[in-house]
């Protein structure tokens, strides 16, 4: 069990595209449990990805259980996650462990269906919405390479054209 | 090179003043903070963080550019204040018929119940006949979101829309 370093932005291995997890073996839990103690190591983050402590494999974690009044399936690991299904769309604000002192403005999907394979490979299939939803495609931003700052709409810009969410 | 200024920039709006301005600034080593521009009207505004030497040499950069572009320029002294943000959790949004007060209304309860104003925006819509006012507000409720709602509810009353939600920052 350790805290890792987090990897800031503008360091470019934040943009790597990260590959799927293959082996369901002891060295996976021993990095997801590292992974997880740098996220609670952090100033209140929700969520963290494999990429942000430079390992570049499809895993994250997100636990939006803390909050209040927010719909949530409790502490989630989750490995290969995919979107299946985006519905809505809705502003909310954002910042990230590797933008450290920024936050802005970001349009995601409101609900989304998820699967992806729990930490010993099993398959986990989910519906989402709002908090939760958001904090996942954050996320699984980091597994393409984006960040949030990709993302940014205008603070003053409350009324933001439609257009087809890249996937 | 550790001085800060707040250079303010007031006039009639026209392409290539940010330009213009932003490039004065660089040849003469500045480095530039936060900043907002924004237009109002038919009228050009900017605010602007500048990290440079003495305010007179500022100035002297600057106010050739100000005159060409029509501007009035301002400068004050400030502390070096980068990473300061405030991050805002309450969101306001007021509408309705216009008339004389509602901002002065809504700012005043709102503040009574602990808000730190950290963004105002309002406007005038509708038609000249009809004109309906529409006020957004960012800030920090210091007292909580519950507050500023029960102190803002019997604006409601008198016509006047107000909408108070939650902005949740996600961390992740």
């Amino acid at each position: 069990m350790a805290v890792l370093e987090i990897l800031t932005y503008p360091d470019e291995r934040l943009r790597q595209v990260s590959g799927p997890v293959q082996q369901f073996d002891a060295a996976l839990q021993a990095r997801i449990d590292d992974l997880e103690d740098t996220r609670l190591a952090g100033p209140g983050a929700v969520g963290i990805a494999a990429p942000q402590v430079g390992w570049f494999e499809r895993v994250l974690i997100v636990d939006v259980s803390g909050r209040k009044k927010t719909r949530n399936h409790g502490h989630l690991i989750l490995v290969n996650p995919e979107i299946t299904e985006w519905d809505g769309f809705a502003m909310g604000r954002e910042g990230c462990l590797s933008v450290p002192d920024y936050t802005g403005n970001v349009v995601r999907a409101e609900r989304i269906q998820l699967e992806a394979l729990d930490r010993h490979g099993e398959p986990l299939s989910f519906d989402m919405d709002g908090f939760e939803a958001r904090a996942i495609q954050h996320e699984m931003d980091h597994l393409d390479g984006l960040l949030f700052l990709d993302r940014l709409v205008s603070r003053r810009q409350d009324l933001f054209q439609r257009k087809v969410y890249k996937q | 090179m550790s001085n800060w200024y707040m250079l303010t920039l007031v006039g009639k709006d026209r392409p290539g003043i940010v330009a213009a301005v932003t490039t004065a600034l660089f040849d003469a080593d500045c480095n530039l903070g936060e900043s907002s521009m924004i237009r109002l009207g038919q009228n050009f505004s900017v605010m602007m963080m500048v990290e440079g030497g003495d305010e007179a040499g500022v100035r002297a950069v600057l106010q050739p550019v100000a005159e060409r572009l029509g501007l009035a320029l301002h400068i004050d002294a400030i502390d070096p204040g980068l990473h300061q943000r405030l991050v805002p959790d309450v969101c306001i949004r007021v509408h309705g018929a216009d008339r004389a007060g509602i901002v002065a209304q809504v700012t005043t309860r709102a503040e009574q119940a602990g808000l730190n104003i950290l963004d105002l925006e309002s406007d005038v819509g509708g038609t000249e006949q009809q004109p309906i006012y529409i006020l957004q507000i960012e800030g920090v409720a210091e007292q909580g979101i519950d507050a500023i709602q029960t102190a803002l509810a019997p604006l409601q009353a008198d016509g006047v829309k107000v909408d108070v939600h939650p902005i949740e920052t996600l961390i992740g």
